[in-house]
């Protein structure tokens, strides 16, 4: 076996975990998507495009390189899955008129995207009326065979959803990283952000015990190059 | 050559030679030589050791001109004279806000610390009011309240004391051609202090606009021993192409020698370690023996650690206090007071007293742990016992064995008075940043205005155009290569070509985040009761509680809720998190489970690095070495080698499975970690699967599965490629990407030129809605524009801040063909202190997969029982 096969195959494992919920197996991938193999769907959640360009509205000169730098991730994670059909769970841009501040090339990019598969955009609260144009089709939830996919959590078992941008802090003997992560316990799940300015909320906030009743939900934590599986109690 | 009383006499009026007669007191050669600049209209730098009577000496030459130009109006017969016609010869009518205003600002002091101004005041005071002279003095600090503020801009003082942020504010109102166009005087005190940072550069800025303002004014700057004066010099008078102006020195003479000891411990000297626990019994006898002791550390938790031993041991009932950085303001001032007032017999402190008020009678300073540099050292000394005659009493305590080396150099160079100041800084992009957003706030400015402007300033005198031009560019529309932020800019032309600011809110978000002091997100310490194995974060716990003080935000994030650890003199534990308060409890703990928060601020100089090195291969010189330190290097002789002055020693053993490499440069602990950080990528590269490594001030220890020594002697593995200088390429380059030191650099960096801000108007909600991360800035901007102007910044402080770059590819080209390796069958003497630090301090490394996956198999091991 040659090195480069044997990284490759490593890669390949390292890349992703699997993640149940509902009774239906994901590949959580590193970059922060989702992918359902059987039904060739992939998810990613809080794209939050135009971000940069909304904060310069208010005076703060953020670069603005963060459309192309977060749809650039995008067609990455499309390219190794090459799925059927692709959710945006809301928020995926970062206010109503941020559609409009595309730039030429952000949208060609999109639209090499949407070619040749599905495309829905949830939306979000930062979205809520994404206009036609945009390709795709616009829905406020879609169920998937056991699965509800929508942007604010409610708690409901089945239930995927973006809108909190979970990230947790672990720290060891001094040291400690915060990472963005999936936060699910077996039965729903929220998906971290997946815009390049998307911070994120401690999964140790309240807002989280309300959906997971269970205090030791998982946190499937960004890594690298992998995910790690932290109970949310040994987080910050 | 002295003055000769004639020439005194011309200097120095009647009116004030009484005065000095009156105290006993006759003027100090350097008082009448800066007098004799002044009236030679020449700027000077007064280079004096504290208790010279240098804070009289540069407000002498302002005292006799206003005192000259008060008794010019009252011997003239005019009907003018009176209360306030002092001031009648210098009218000036406002061209601001039409207020008619007599008088005019004659002198500006600014000092680093504003405790420092207001102490001055008071101190200026007394020969004001003993001579009679007509002049008005005010402060002006973030304290002073508004109405005062506002006044002082339409009825200036003729002396006003300020800080250098609080002068940046006043040249950025539209009054400053009124404020400052009377000016005739700048006093800087602590220049030497002052110009070792960004605060520097703002205010050499500062001082190129005043030069433009008021071209009379001239500069006296106030500093203490510096290595390169000629330099400093410099930093007080416009510069001009091709030239090298300065103002003229002044050297004040005459300061008895300070005797310095290194104490002769009695106990066994730690091999490593930087408490200097072992010698806590001798400095509590020190401290009894003497009035009143100042006693250093280099790191507040050190501060902690020693005044909690303090504590224990003082059966004596001992007055000894605690003061550093993080403690609470009003327990500072309590300290101070007190201090001030003779009530302490010692202070445990840090480079939180290194500058300030003076406190008369300090007898005794005592230096514990590693010196750094002989100039730090040098006024730190002068803290002590303020008086000319008398000679400061110092003594080191160094707390590990090359601590010994370090302290026996730092002796040597102050006996031979040689300094290791760093060289005056050049000027950084991101200040200039700050003051070009400050400059369009008042009047509008033309670009090459500004730029001949700036380069009269001493740390920006070789500014490109293509560097100003892109920070213009920068402050206005953030400088990217995709021109999308035109209609936001901050600063806009107007139809002539000047800018001018684009509209008030970004005036007032100017002046609420004016300044370059960036500190670490602090939060508060309150001391609550221990609600006993709880876990969560947040939750019922009693709110309130006693204000401890404060603590960086980075620090508490490495903790886990019930760890201990020392602050303000007491063990506590950890127990929650809430918005920006940490809630401890007190601790029946005698030690604390985390030691240390982050290592001292500065590493080892450069100079007291290579004296380390030389009295290293000077075997004579061994001699002035206490006996166990003797004993250690001529172990090290017989069984290793002991380094000499220009070669690099590298050592590789096998311990415990594990296979060792440990080298000695000797360049301070910030340049070995970078060093650690590139070697471990190379290693990784070449297979010999490195697992870790630890620094300290001289030397760095590689582990790793490979055998290290096997590869040497197989040839596999070449040291003179391992240490090649190219590795401040390409894997710099790969570890710069995710850096966290960088990324700290960075954000300091985007805060200071204004890109984010640190404090906001009352419209913003929370801190959390407005704060952005910078290291997504980072992440982004490094991949999309790896040449902007704050990367370019962010860069330039990395060759001198945390990752210390410019030092360890000095170090790289030196040693070139000079390694000298030894494989060795065990740990060697001289390797046992950094092999000590191993698990003591945190293993240095950017924490990334592998501590993620560390806490997930706990959780494993925890689960299988």
């Amino acid at each position: 076996m040659t090195a480069g096969a044997q990284s490759s195959e490593d890669d390949q494992q390292m890349r992703a975990s699997r993640v149940t919920i509902a009774d239906v197996t994901f590949i959580a991938d590193v970059s922060g998507a989702l992918f359902w193999q059987e039904q060739r769907l992939l998810v990613v959640s809080d794209l939050h495009l135009e971000k940069g360009s909304s904060y310069a509205r208010r005076g703060v000169l953020l670069p603005p390189y963060d459309t192309v730098a977060t749809l650039s991730r995008l067609a990455a994670v499309i390219a190794r899955h090459d799925p059927r059909m692709v959710i945006a769970l809301g928020d995926s841009f970062h206010d109503r008129d941020a559609h409009q501040r595309l730039s030429a090339s952000d949208r060609e990019a999109l639209s090499a995207m949407q070619a040749r598969r599905d495309w829905i955009w949830i939306s979000g609260n930062h979205d809520p009326a994404l206009p036609p144009d945009l390709g795709g089709t616009v829905a406020n939830e879609v169920a998937i065979g056991p699965i509800a996919f929508r942007h604010e959590p409610t708690g409901a078992a089945g239930e995927i959803a973006g809108h909190l941008h979970p990230k947790a802090r672990v720290a060891t003997r001094g040291r400690s990283m915060e990472r963005r992560c999936f936060a699910s316990d077996g039965e729903r799940a929220v998906m971290p952000a997946f815009g390049a300015y998307t911070g994120g909320l401690s999964i140790r906030d309240p807002a989280f015990a309300k959906i997971f009743s269970a205090p030791d939900f998982m946190a499937h934590v960004l890594g690298d190059r992998r995910l790690h599986s932290i109970v949310a109690s040994r987080c910050y | 050559m002295p003055f000769t009383p004639l020439e005194a006499a011309a200097l120095l009026p009647e009116r004030f030679r009484r005065w000095f007669a009156a105290r006993g007191w006759s003027p100090r050669e350097h008082q009448l030589a800066l007098l004799a600049k002044a009236s030679g209209d020449r700027s000077a730098l007064l280079i004096a050791p504290t208790g010279a009577g240098k804070t009289l000496a540069g407000f002498l030459p302002t005292l006799v001109e206003l005192s000259a130009a008060s008794t010019a109006v009252r011997s003239s017969p005019s009907p003018l004279a009176g209360e306030g016609a002092h001031i009648a010869s210098r009218k000036i009518i406002s061209t601001g806000r039409s207020v008619k205003r007599t008088g005019g600002l004659h002198t500006l002091y600014i000092s680093p610390l504003k405790a420092l101004a207001v102490d001055i005041a008071r101190n200026l005071e007394t020969p004001i009011a003993e001579m009679g002279l007509p002049i008005k003095v005010e402060t002006r600090t973030g304290d002073t309240p508004v109405s005062r503020r506002q006044r002082q801009r339409r009825y200036p003082p003729d002396i006003l004391l300020t800080t250098p942020e609080q002068l940046a504010l006043l040249l950025s109102s539209d009054d400053a051609p009124f404020l400052f166009a009377s000016l005739k005087r700048i006093v800087l005190d602590e220049l030497h202090a002052l110009v070792t940072s960004k605060r520097g550069d703002l205010l050499s800025l500062g001082l190129a606009r005043l030069w433009r303002l008021a071209p009379e004014m001239r500069a006296i700057g106030l500093s203490a021993t510096v290595a390169e004066p000629e330099s400093l010099a410099r930093f007080l008078v416009p510069q001009r192409e091709g030239r090298e102006d300065a103002a003229d020195i002044v050297v004040a003479g005459g300061a008895a020698e300070p005797v310095v000891e290194m104490l002769d411990t009695q106990e066994r000297l730690p091999w490593a370690g930087h408490t200097a626990r072992h010698a806590l019994g001798e400095m509590y006898e020190l401290i009894k023996r003497n009035k009143t002791t100042l006693i250093f550390v280099n790191t507040r938790s050190q501060a902690e650690m020693l005044f909690q031993d303090f504590w224990r041991m003082n059966d004596d009932g001992l007055a000894i206090a605690l003061h550093h950085g993080s403690l609470d303001v009003a327990q500072r001032r309590k300290v101070e007071d007190a201090m001030a007032a003779g009530k302490l017999r010692g202070v445990v402190c840090t480079s939180s007293l290194d500058l300030g008020v003076d406190w008369g009678d300090v007898d005794l300073v005592i230096n514990v742990g590693a010196p750094k540099g002989a100039s730090r050292l040098m006024q730190r000394i002068g803290r002590a016992n303020h008086r000319l005659d008398v000679p400061s009493r110092a003594v080191l305590i160094p707390a590990n064995r090359f601590e010994v080396l370090e302290c026996r150099v730092a002796i040597d160079a102050i006996a031979e008075n040689a300094q290791d100041t760093p060289p005056l800084r050049t000027g950084a992009l991101d200040a200039l940043a700050q003051h070009v957003l400050g400059c369009a706030c008042g009047e509008p400015f033309f670009s090459d205005e500004l730029y001949a402007e700036v380069l009269t300033s001493a740390p920006y005198a070789s500014l490109t155009r293509t560097d100003f031009d892109d920070v213009v560019d920068f402050v206005a529309t953030g400088g990217y290569a995709l021109k999308t932020y035109e209609r936001f800019a901050r600063i806009k032309q107007d139809k002539q070509g000047r800018w001018r600011v684009a509209n008030p809110k970004v005036r007032q978000s100017y002046r609420l985040n004016v300044g370059t002091i960036v500190e670490d997100t602090m939060l508060k310490v309150r001391l609550v009761r221990s609600r006993g194995g709880g876990s969560g974060s947040t939750g019922a716990l009693g709110r309130g509680g006693r204000m401890l003080g404060e603590i960086e935000e980075a620090f508490i994030e490495g903790l886990v809720i019930g760890d201990t650890f020392v602050f303000g003199g007491e063990v506590v534990r950890y127990e929650a998190l809430a918005e920006d308060v940490v809630y401890v409890s007190r601790a029946n703990d005698k030690d604390a489970k985390v030691p240390s928060y982050m290592g001292g601020k500065f590493p080892l100089s450069t100079y007291l690095a290579e004296r380390v090195r030389k009295l290293l291969d000077d075997r004579r010189a061994w001699n002035a070495l206490p006996d166990q330190v003797r004993d250690w290097l001529s172990l090290q002789k017989d069984f290793s080698r002991v380094p000499a002055v220009r070669e690099l020693l590298v050592e590789t053993f096998p311990r415990a499975n594990k296979h060792y490499l440990v080298c000695y440069p000797f360049e301070g602990r910030l340049a070995h970690q970078t060093l650690g950080m590139l070697l471990t990528r190379r290693m990784e590269r070449a297979r010999m699967r490195p697992l870790g490594f630890v620094a300290n001030e001289y030397a760095l220890a590689v582990w790793g599965l490979g055998d290290m020594s096997f590869m040497i002697r197989q040839g596999k593995l070449d040291l003179n490629a391992l240490f090649e200088p190219d590795m401040l390429g390409d894997d710099l380059e790969a570890w710069l990407a995710e850096s966290a030191l960088m990324k700290r650099t960075f954000r300091t960096c985007a805060i200071i030129s204004g890109l984010i801000a640190r404090r906001f108007t009352g419209e913003e909600k929370t801190r959390r809605q407005v704060l952005f991360s910078t290291d997504l800035i980072y992440d982004v901007l490094r991949k999309h524009q790896a040449d902007h102007v704050l990367l370019r910044a962010a860069r330039a402080d990395a060759a001198t801040g945390l990752l210390d770059l410019k030092r360890l590819g000095d170090m790289l080209s030196r040693i070139q063909g000079r390694i000298t390796h030894r494989e060795l069958e065990h740990v060697s003497p001289l390797a046992v202190p950094v092999m000590l630090e191993i698990g003591r301090e945190s293993v240095y490394g950017e924490a990334g997969d592998e501590l993620l996956a560390e806490a997930a198999d706990e959780l494993v091991k925890e689960a299988m029982g």
